[in-house]
């Protein structure tokens, strides 16, 4: 048991080292995009109405005036001192204004993960205990249709059916979870919904497929011939092995809730990190943008930093390959 | 796995026999049939549609369904039929162009990365921070960047999905490169150019079709949510997300202006998807999801 942490220590360190070029060239894009405005970024940032000395000023705020290398050398130091510049909309500094809205994202993306692993698995393992019945076809085309709706249409029809016909839930808005729980929920169910829906489809492919490949082993066989219930073989016998795959994609599915949400909370106005970011570059603030896709994209990183580290723990394989 | 039947008596063209089984596979069929509706409806935009997509007629706006306008109108009176149709031309033209721009670059980038072992490494940590990027907020921070156009859609969504191509390239070049008729024609005195021309690229062929039917689908779902969002083709430029993204405002009264173009974007969506996984069954067998 020891011995393992050790080992996964390890792995974390060496994960840590390994997305730090990544991150380097992901500061660097970041950096430069502002930089590739054709013309010039102050006077597209201050808009049309600006006047030349408005534009110069704030070519001057932004440190457009200087050197390019020297911008570039200011923009590390800030970043090393966790400075990533100030948003020029919201007139506070990046890192605040993201930290402030993260948790928004990552509860609705949570919420979502939840419904993802229980609308997938469950639709998945339904399909390949029962296969080639109508039941399997249902769920098959279900999540066919899940993959192939695209999540802001769906958020648009559950809109205009739960909001606008029926009256059940708020078209948009957001309540805080530690103000209301009740309220958050019904504030984050279709937006999670609409997020989920796609992730499930998916997911109920690879289950479905994992299921069926372990639902033909031996060891399967051996248990029903021994007469154990089809409850426990299934449970117990057939899933925590069918899981493994799935664990695997787990991550891929948090990263892809995580920048989906960019879509849903724009849609239904919830004010997380994707509204920021999508409100920052509608109004020009590339301030905002440079340092918000460089905070983002870390925490992704992050998340698929600890997800490998998970994986490990749940997969001596992982450990040790 | 092969039953007796599959074996045809005489020799068959290959490229024939693997149409053949195209067309027995029923997803494949599926998929073609409802991808083959949206193209040739797009291609025949001209002729199908008699009135101009950015026509206004404010005597006739909010009609419903149905009737001389087919899909009605919108909260200016536009024709929603015209603007339903050529929205579809242009998805079709920005998915084909990400599709082309992908096949060129991803695999260039991807050979030159799987087969030459100094550039593996510098092209492949660019590649990953470009894929470190949550992919729609990279293709918006990129088209407001570069202002918003149908150009530079197609640029902003090429920059976001060269790099999953090229990763998918990479990975068979790398296993190729390692075969042992590869080995073959090295020893025979095959030059670099050659060797990928001749015998690594036609074999990577099979995973990059069934990628670039799945891109086709990424890359039209994400240009209608680009100008969903406000940041694809400038309004009144008739694309599935603008005409999506003026129904917000009507949902209550008309909620069609919404649900018809989300329709047939599903439609493109689903007929690539299917599509997709029927070419993924036929060519590339070994990513077949259990049938």
């Amino acid at each position: 048991m020891f011995g393992c942490s050790a080992e996964l220590i390890r792995l974390a360190i060496r994960s840590l080292f390994g997305a730090i070029p990544v991150l380097l060239i992901v500061s660097l894009i970041s950096f430069g995009l502002m930089r590739l405005i054709p013309g010039d970024p102050a006077a597209a940032i201050a808009g049309l109405s600006a006047s030349p000395a408005q534009i110069a000023q704030l070519r001057h705020d932004l440190g457009l005036d200087e050197p390019l290398i020297f911008q570039l050398a200011q923009y590390y130091k800030g970043i090393l001192q966790g400075d990533f510049g100030r948003s020029l909309l919201l007139g506070k500094g990046v890192l605040p204004a993201t930290m402030e809205r993260l948790p928004v994202t990552i509860g609705l993306s949570m919420y979502a993960l939840l419904m993802t692993l229980m609308i997938g698995i469950g639709c998945g393992i339904i399909a390949a205990l029962r296969q080639n019945s109508w039941m399997d076809q249902a769920a098959m085309m279900f999540a066919m249709i899940g993959i192939s709706v695209p999540n802001f249409f769906l958020g648009l029809l559950m809109i205009i059916l739960f909001a606008v016909k029926l009256g059940w839930l708020p078209s948009g808005g957001y309540i805080p979870f530690s103000q209301d729980p009740w309220g958050w929920v019904q504030s984050t169910t279709m937006p999670a919904f609409s997020l989920a829906l796609l992730q499930a489809g998916l997911l109920a492919r690879i289950t479905r497929s994992s299921m069926l490949e372990v639902l033909r082993q031996d060891y399967i066989r051996t248990a029903r011939a021994k007469g154990l219930p089809g409850r426990v073989v299934i449970l117990k016998h057939a899933l925590a092995n069918a899981l493994i795959p799935i664990v695997t994609v787990v991550g891929i599915i948090v990263s892809l809730l995580l920048s989906g949400a960019v879509v849903t909370e724009a849609l239904f106005s919830l004010p997380g990190m994707g509204l920021l970011l999508t409100q920052a570059v509608l109004n020009r603030d590339y301030p905002m943008v440079q340092g918000g896709l460089l905070l983002v994209t870390a925490f992704l990183v992050a998340v698929n930093i600890l997800v490998d580290v998970l994986y490990a723990v749940l997969d001596p394989r992982v450990r040790y390959g | 796995m092969a039953d007796a039947e599959d074996i045809p008596e005489r020799r068959i063209h290959p490229a024939r026999a693997t149409l053949r089984r195209l067309f027995r596979h029923r997803l494949f069929v599926s998929g073609f049939v409802l991808f083959g509706i949206v193209a040739i409806v797009a291609a025949a935009a001209p002729f199908i549609t008699d009135v101009d997509p950015n026509r206004l007629s404010m005597r006739n706006k909010f009609l419903g369904p149905g009737g001389a306008w087919v899909f009605g109108t919108d909260s200016f009176g536009r024709s929603l039929w015209s603007r339903v149709v050529w929205g579809a031309q242009l998805s079709m033209l920005i998915g084909a162009s990400v599709v082309v721009l992908n096949a060129v670059f991803g695999t260039l980038i991807g050979a030159a990365a799987g087969y030459f072992r100094r550039l593996d490494n510098v092209l492949m940590r660019v590649n990953d921070a470009l894929m470190a990027f949550p992919a729609i907020l990279l293709a918006i921070a990129v088209t407001s960047v570069l202002g918003p156009s149908t150009i530079n859609v197609i640029l902003a969504l090429s920059i976001v999905y060269i790099p999953r191509t090229a990763r998918i390239v990479r990975s068979s070049v790398i296993v190729l490169r390692e075969m042992e008729y590869v080995q073959a024609a090295v020893a025979a005195g095959a030059g670099h150019w050659r060797i990928l021309r001749h015998h690594i690229l036609p074999n990577a062929v099979a995973p990059m079709i069934v990628q670039l039917s799945f891109l086709f689908a990424y890359a039209v779902l994400s240009e209608a949510t680009l100008s969903f969002l406000g940041v694809g083709a400038v309004p009144p430029t008739p694309t599935w997300g603008n005409i999506m993204s003026e129904g917000r405002d009507f949902m209550r009264e008309a909620p069609w202006i919404i649900t018809i173009p989300g329709v047939a974007l599903m439609i493109t969506v689903m007929g690539l998807n299917l599509l997709g996984d029927g070419l993924r069954d036929v060519l590339d067998p070994r990513l077949r999801i259990q049938q």
